[in-house]
């Protein structure tokens, strides 16, 4: 994969000539993808993992027990009410501070002494709370009249959330998680902070070389563009085949005969 | 009508007078990181310090201007300076072949060697299990550039935003060592946080000079500035700054 970006890179670079930004951007070619792929893990894997840490978080929200809710409303609290920033450098710089934590063998040589993990634990704690927040909304709009019919089913509590109010809660908060995972993507730039060469550190770090930064900043700017427009589509994919009903096609009745 | 045509002449003189004034009472403005101990940093009470600043100070004295000294983080003081929101950087840039076509500098105001810090109590040639050391530095400085180009290869590189952060990773040890200018490391390792740090291996010279860097159309201001730097070491005002900072000369 990388040898033959290699390859194109060095080809589009001939092709380019001496023409700027052209052969720049030819020469730096593999550093923008590589970045570009951290970018694309760092948002699925945090994605992922902030989503799963939300169905708990959510279903603690809702509940009438001071112990669950509490916790829950602290913690979404915090990570809605603070900046993505502060949360990453409390994570990468801010741990590293405790000589004990240094000594805890695994869980610091090979996690938090790694930037990348650290990035991931940060963004998926951030998601999760805008992710928990969303999914109690959404649970609490489910309609009355389904929550009835399932009670009147004899379903247990738990099998009404399993079979009725989650997958009517995730069905509603699809569009709303799909701009989520939009505001995900622009917040991983940050990732760069702390050393990682995501699109925006390898970016950055082209700049730091050849002082284009119009040039790379757009180039950036596009192919985070991109990456938007590849969500936006997935997630109108996604619309389709999960809120099906929502979307009856719109085809001419047939003439009765 | 007449009394308004004198009016609007008098107004279009005034304005032109306005115009034509700026170009030797005006304030220079000059910028610098804060970030880079004790060339510029920020003291207690926020204010800028260091020998950048003080150096500064003692050229726009020399020249007879007034100046504000401003800090800017380091990746965007070039684009800065083009964009006109200040008009000299005197920041411990080292000139180089890929600034100058940005930029013009002066003649230069010190020399900077590179050396690598690490543990005091860790061996620092390559140790025997051969996994990668990891290296760090400031990004889009001489010593990143250094690390990048020479050591890339054989060690992992990690780049910071500040030397700071990098100062910070090394302490928590998630860097084995750094490649960082001399003096300000020296600076550093006489700190609290340094004290168990020390310099490893020869220094690497570099050839590299430390001067102002101005816009390249601004030639008269860089004539002034080059000018002050000499009179400023001919009559002993640079050795007295150096000699506040360093125990040895950096020119």
């Amino acid at each position: 994969m990388s040898g033959a970006i290699v390859a194109l890179s060095g080809w589009l670079e001939t092709l380019a000539g001496d023409a700027e930004p052209w052969a720049s951007y030819a020469r730096y070619l593999p550093r923008i993808v590589d970045g570009l792929w951290l970018t694309l893990e760092l948002i699925v894997v945090s994605g992922l993992i902030g989503l799963a840490l939300a169905v708990p978080i959510a279903l603690a929200r809702v509940a009438r027990a001071p112990a669950l809710w509490m916790p829950a409303y602290g913690y979404i609290f915090f990570f809605r009410g603070t900046p993505l920033l502060v949360q990453i450098f409390l994570v990468y710089y801010g741990l590293s501070q405790f000589e004990t934590l240094r000594a805890a063998g695994w869980l610091w040589d090979e996690v938090l002494s790694k930037p990348y993990w650290c990035a991931i634990i940060a963004f998926s704690l951030n998601t999760a709370a805008y992710t928990a927040e969303l999914l109690r909304g959404a649970m609490l709009a489910v309609p009355r009249g389904e929550i009835e019919a399932a009670q009147s089913l004899g379903l247990t509590r738990a099998d009404q959330l399993r079979r009725v109010i989650l997958p009517r809660a995730f069905g509603i908060i699809l569009p709303a998680y799909g701009n989520e995972v939009i505001l995900m993507l622009k917040g991983s730039a940050l990732a760069s902070t702390i050393t990682l060469l995501d699109l925006m550190g390898a970016t950055r770090s082209v700049i730091a070389r050849t002082y284009m930064s119009m040039e790379f900043f757009l180039l950036a700017g596009v192919l985070y563009l991109l990456i938007a427009a590849l969500f936006i589509g997935l997630f109108r994919i996604l619309e389709r085949i999960l809120n099906a009903h929502r979307h009856a096609p719109r085809r001419a009745a047939a003439p009765r005969p | 009508m007449k009394k308004l045509r004198t009016f609007s002449i008098a107004l279009i003189v005034a304005g032109a007078a306005a115009l034509a004034l700026p170009a030797h009472a005006q304030k220079l403005r000059i910028a610098t990181e804060g970030a880079y101990a004790p060339f510029n940093f920020v003291d207690a009470s926020g204010k800028l310090q260091g020998f950048d600043v003080d150096i500064a100070n003692a050229l726009c004295e020399k020249m007879k201007v007034e100046c504000e000294i401003v800090a800017q983080d380091w990746d965007g003081i070039i684009p800065g300076l083009q964009a006109r929101r200040y008009d000299a950087i005197v920041a411990s840039m080292s000139i180089t072949a890929e600034r100058e076509r940005v930029v013009a500098f002066t003649k230069p105001y010190y020399s900077n060697v590179l050396a690598f810090i690490g543990a005091k109590d860790k061996p620092w040639a390559t140790d025997a299990s051969g996994q990668k050391k990891t290296l760090g530095a400031q990004r889009a400085t001489i010593a990143g550039q250094y690390l990048e180009d020479k050591l890339g290869k054989t060690v992992n590189v990690k780049l910071y935003d500040t030397q700071d952060n990098a100062y910070l990773d090394l302490v928590a040890g998630r860097l084995d060592g750094m490649v960082s200018d001399k003096f300000p490391a020296y600076d550093w390792l006489q700190t609290e946080a340094g004290r168990n740090f020390e310099f490893k291996g020869a220094d690497i010279d570099i050839d590299d000079k430390i001067a102002i860097a101005v816009r390249r159309q601004d030639k008269e201001l860089r004539e002034r500035l080059n000018a002050a730097i000499d009179a400023i070491v001919a009559d002993g005002t640079y050795q007295a700054i150096n000699a506040r900072y360093f125990p040895f000369p950096i020119y």
